[in-house]
């Protein structure tokens, strides 16, 4: 008889929920992918300026992780992405996207090569569906494992030192790169990478280790007051560094109901990475065409005038046209400046007279502001220390 | 190496058309087929010492008149051939065209083909063009489209409306409403559903008999059998200057650099050409000829969903004399379909992949027609027998062994002493038909016709123009629109398409 209880808990409890319902002062939660996870801890000033200036870690096993394996590994994910899998290095990971057949994405996601034939590919939403049928021909496994994997992400300029306090080396190691650790007597991987554009590290193991490797984390934190951070404090970070999300600043095509919400790698500003002479992928005759005939969208960064945050905001040329919307917003404590990620109708994108419609809402009453915009470079923040082997002591 | 402006993969008959049409216009073509001879599923064998017949269609309406007169086919056969609806009492109906002989139904039966040959009249231009995509700049025919919307709305209000009303009803509720003579509903119910999955209650079965119309009135049977229409074909396209390759087995269809531009034998020989033409099975081309390294992931997927079950079989009897069908003409097509019920029935056993009680079939005696095709004093009967299971529950054999029991109980009842008679039987089961043919699934349309796979979706939305998403990569073959049938009519559009888009 199968269990038909699961009802009673809609959302699960990741392998650190011990930890984290403890250090959830505000009982925050929200749900991330069937999970509950803690948006912010205590203060989301405060856990932004761990991730900025001391080491802050937070749980990222709702993160779904597909786990590809097989002699046409490197084959298959050639023609599911736009990058070339078959030359990412045993032991490195890239950023990739992968489309639908007309050249719309689907999601993106970090994609790490364990073994010749090992992949792990992580991202926002789930995709077994289309990953079994890209499978076709193709002699692979997919497998979901996002809930064997405890993740922890380590991130902040003391991050290294943390890990080094806890007796993990990791001083050689590059960005977007990985290794692997004894850690408990259990096999943990540390990957640099991260989502935040600082210093910082993705920890991963298996359940059962996850609560002996925060206490480890937080005790060789304690030196510079390490903390647990919400996902409020990470998406601020996020916006900094410039990242898109899932959901957030794109639709995946396969969730997308109104025809004109599907986005592609032009749209968002992702061409750069679609690799035209790997051969054929998902999505490429489509793409060529767009690349020959022109995007409709732009995904740019933006700088705003004031303080206030705009999200959700429409764009205006001229404060009369509208050419678009803010997909993601904050005032950035990092650097001083009010700044946005918005998608733009081209070639308005370009941004000469680009003004935002924002809905401020004082005391319970809203106050129209119409703000000049200005393009800015992404990511708005990027300290060196991000790129930097050795990673500076802290 | 010679080099070619076209690759031909096939020398069906639509392979062959097409072959002749793009010769025709002064391109360099060379025909690669798998096996020992040109034709596909148009040929003629020795299935017993003596005894010949045509080896899978054994009657057809006639080619598509282009390719006809294209190719100057002028081929000897007996044609308006009547079809005698069996009944096993011996009290038969006669069917010609329009006419009816014997029955109630004379009348009513004169009105209802008057008014579905005017639908398929109106629809018949269709199996000339380019399916139509309902997008910008897909080539549409608008001058021929528009010329055929015409032509329905001549039709007359009255029709018009009944043309609406119809077109996707299935053909057992308009032989009910119109007919009273179980014979004769059986026998069209027959027709309608000749070659295709599905019975005549499924919905959209009326549309298969307009089809049906639509490619010609008289039944025809080439004298030679079928394998003349193949030797016709061949050698007009051999005399057109086309090189055909027989034996030559299409291992890969190359693709260099996103465009398909050639393609490899399974000897290991690579052959090149400007454009690589199709004219076999659309899910065979695309996924063992191309493969999925070479498509977009939800296309190929789709190439899995081209449905595609056959249910018909193929029985050929050597008979060491003249069998008697209660005194049935032996020059007509003999149809054993007493009822709706009955066809309905069959078709309801391969739903469960179960063989049928009762087969319904169609019988024809090649040697009635042409002494050569048995013995002196002997003859030889073809019959396709519906439905067929394509996948039996009970296993191939033990499924093809009860199909020809039942079958030949159902040919007894109605020529006795008919068993007594038999010297050889031969019975092709839908994936024995599969294994000599490459038709998937042996449905004879290289995709089963129903509306959900007919005109711009046949075989898929993104290949129905006769282009696939490969650049330089064509089909030609029944799998696409308007489906099989020994016409040519597909073979002869791809080529018309290709020459328009200018591609060679």
């Amino acid at each position: 008889m199968n269990d038909l209880s699961h009802f009673k808990t809609p959302l699960k409890q990741t392998p650190f929920h011990a930890r984290t319902a403890t250090a959830n002062l505000l009982n925050n939660w929200g749900a991330w992918a069937g999970y509950t996870t803690s948006l912010c801890y205590g203060d989301e000033a405060m856990e932004h300026t761990a991730i900025r200036n001391a080491a802050s870690i937070y749980d990222l096993c709702p993160m779904v992780k597909y786990r590809i394996t097989g002699p046409d590994a490197g084959a298959y994910l050639n023609r599911l992405t736009v990058r070339n899998a078959a030359h990412l290095k045993v032991g490195s990971v890239h950023y990739t996207v992968w489309c639908d057949d007309a050249g719309k994405v689907l999601d993106d996601g970090t994609l790490f090569r364990h073994g010749a034939e090992d992949y792990l590919l992580c991202c926002q939403e789930r995709h077994l569906p289309w990953l079994l049928d890209s499978a076709i021909g193709y002699s692979v496994q997919v497998r979901e494992v996002t809930d064997q994997i405890a993740a922890l992400s380590l991130q902040g300029p003391c991050s290294a030192t943390v890990l080094a306090n806890a007796g993990l080396d990791v001083s050689t190691l590059k960005p977007f790169r990985m290794a692997s650790f004894a850690f408990n007597d259990a096999e943990l991987t540390i990957s640099r990478t991260g989502f935040t554009g600082d210093l910082g590290y993705e920890l991963w193991t298996t359940p059962d280790q996850a609560l002996a490797l925060w206490d480890a984390l937080m005790a060789a934190g304690a030196f510079c007051g390490i903390r647990p951070i919400g996902t409020n404090a990470l998406n601020l970070a996020r916006i900094e560094a410039g990242f898109i999300i899932t959901n957030m600043d794109f639709i995946p095509a396969d969730q997308a109901v109104r025809e004109d919400r599907v986005r592609s790698p032009f749209d968002l500003a992702l061409e750069w990475m679609i690799d035209w002479d790997k051969g054929h992928f998902t999505g490429r005759r489509a793409l060529m065409a767009e690349r020959d005939n022109g995007s409709q969208w732009a995904l740019v960064g933006l700088d705003i005038d004031g303080n206030v945050s705009a999200e959700g905001s429409l764009i205006y040329h001229n404060k009369r046209t509208e050419v678009g919307h803010i997909t993601a917003a904050s005032w950035s404590p990092s650097t001083k400046r009010n700044i946005a990620i918005a998608q733009i109708k081209r070639p308005y994108h370009k941004g000469d007279n680009l003004w935002v419609e924002i809905y401020a809402l004082r005391e319970l009453q809203y106050v129209k502001l119409m703000l000049r915009v200005v393009p800015s470079e992404r990511p708005f923040f990027a300290p060196p220390r991000r790129r930097a082997t050795p990673p500076d002591p802290f | 190496m010679p080099s070619y402006d076209a690759i031909i993969i096939g020398a069906g008959t639509n392979g062959l058309a097409c072959a002749a049409r793009l010769a025709a216009s002064g391109r360099k073509v060379l025909v690669l087929e798998a096996g020992a001879t040109a034709g596909g599923g148009a040929n003629t064998v020795e299935f017993a010492p003596g005894f010949r017949v045509s080896g899978l269609a054994h009657l057809y309406q006639r080619l598509d008149p282009r390719v006809a007169v294209g190719m100057k086919l002028d081929l000897a056969q007996a044609a308006n051939l009547a079809t005698t609806a069996l009944s096993a009492s011996g009290d038969h109906l006669t069917i010609q065209g329009a006419s009816l002989s014997g029955g109630p139904d004379g009348a009513a039966y004169l009105a209802l083909h008057k008014r579905l040959t005017a639908f398929a009249g109106v629809l018949a231009p269709f199996r000339g063009l380019t399916p139509p995509r309902i997008a910008k700049g897909v080539g549409n025919e608008y001058l021929r489209l528009a010329k055929l919307g015409l032509g329905l709305r001549m039709l007359g209000k009255e029709e018009f409306r009944e043309f609406l009303r119809m077109i996707l009803i299935n053909v057992a509720d308009v032989l009910d409403d119109d007919l009273t003579d179980d014979r004769l509903k059986g026998a069209l119910a027959f027709d309608a559903t000749l070659g295709a999955w599905l019975g005549p209650r499924s919905p959209n079965s009326l549309i298969l008999l307009l089809n049906r119309l639509s490619m010609g009135a008289s039944l025809c049977i080439p004298k030679g059998g079928m394998g003349l229409v193949a030797t016709a074909m061949e050698r007009a396209v051999t005399s057109a200057g086309v090189d055909l390759r027989l034996n030559a087995d299409v291992a890969r269809i190359i693709v260099d650099g996103d465009r398909a531009v050639g393609v490899t034998l399974a000897s290991g020989e690579n052959l090149r050409a400007e454009t690589v033409i199709s004219a076999i099975n659309p899910r065979t081309t695309f996924q063992n000829l191309v493969g999925p390294q070479h498509l977009d992931a939800g296309f190929f997927k789709r190439t899995h969903h081209i449905r595609s079950r056959g249910g018909a079989a193929k029985l050929h009897l050597a008979l060491k004399g003249t069998p008697d069908f209660r005194g049935a003409n032996l020059k007509s097509r003999l149809v054993i379909a007493p009822s709706i019920r009955v066809v309905e029935d069959s078709f309801n056993a391969v739903k469960y992949g179960e063989v049928p009680k009762t087969p319904v079939l169609e019988a024809v005696l090649p040697s009635a027609y042409d002494a050569d095709f048995a013995p002196n004093g002997c003859h030889s009967l073809s019959a396709i027998v519906q439905f067929a299971p394509h996948d039996p529950k009970v296993g191939r054999d033990a499924a093809r062994a009860q199909m020809l029991e039942n079958t030949l109980a159902v040919l007894e009842t109605h020529a006795p002493g008919i068993r007594a008679l038999i010297q050889h039987a031969e019975l092709l089961m839908p994936y024995d038909i599969e294994a000599r043919c490459g038709m998937v699934g042996g449905n004879w349309h290289h995709g089963e016709l129903a509306v959900e796979q007919m005109l711009f979706l046949r075989p898929l939305p993104e290949a129905a123009q006769y282009a696939t998403p490969i650049p330089g990569l064509w089909l030609a073959g029944a799998g696409n629109h308007p489906g099989g049938g020994i016409t040519g009519a597909a073979g002869w559009n791809a080529a018309e398409r290709i020459i328009k888009e200018g591609s060679i």
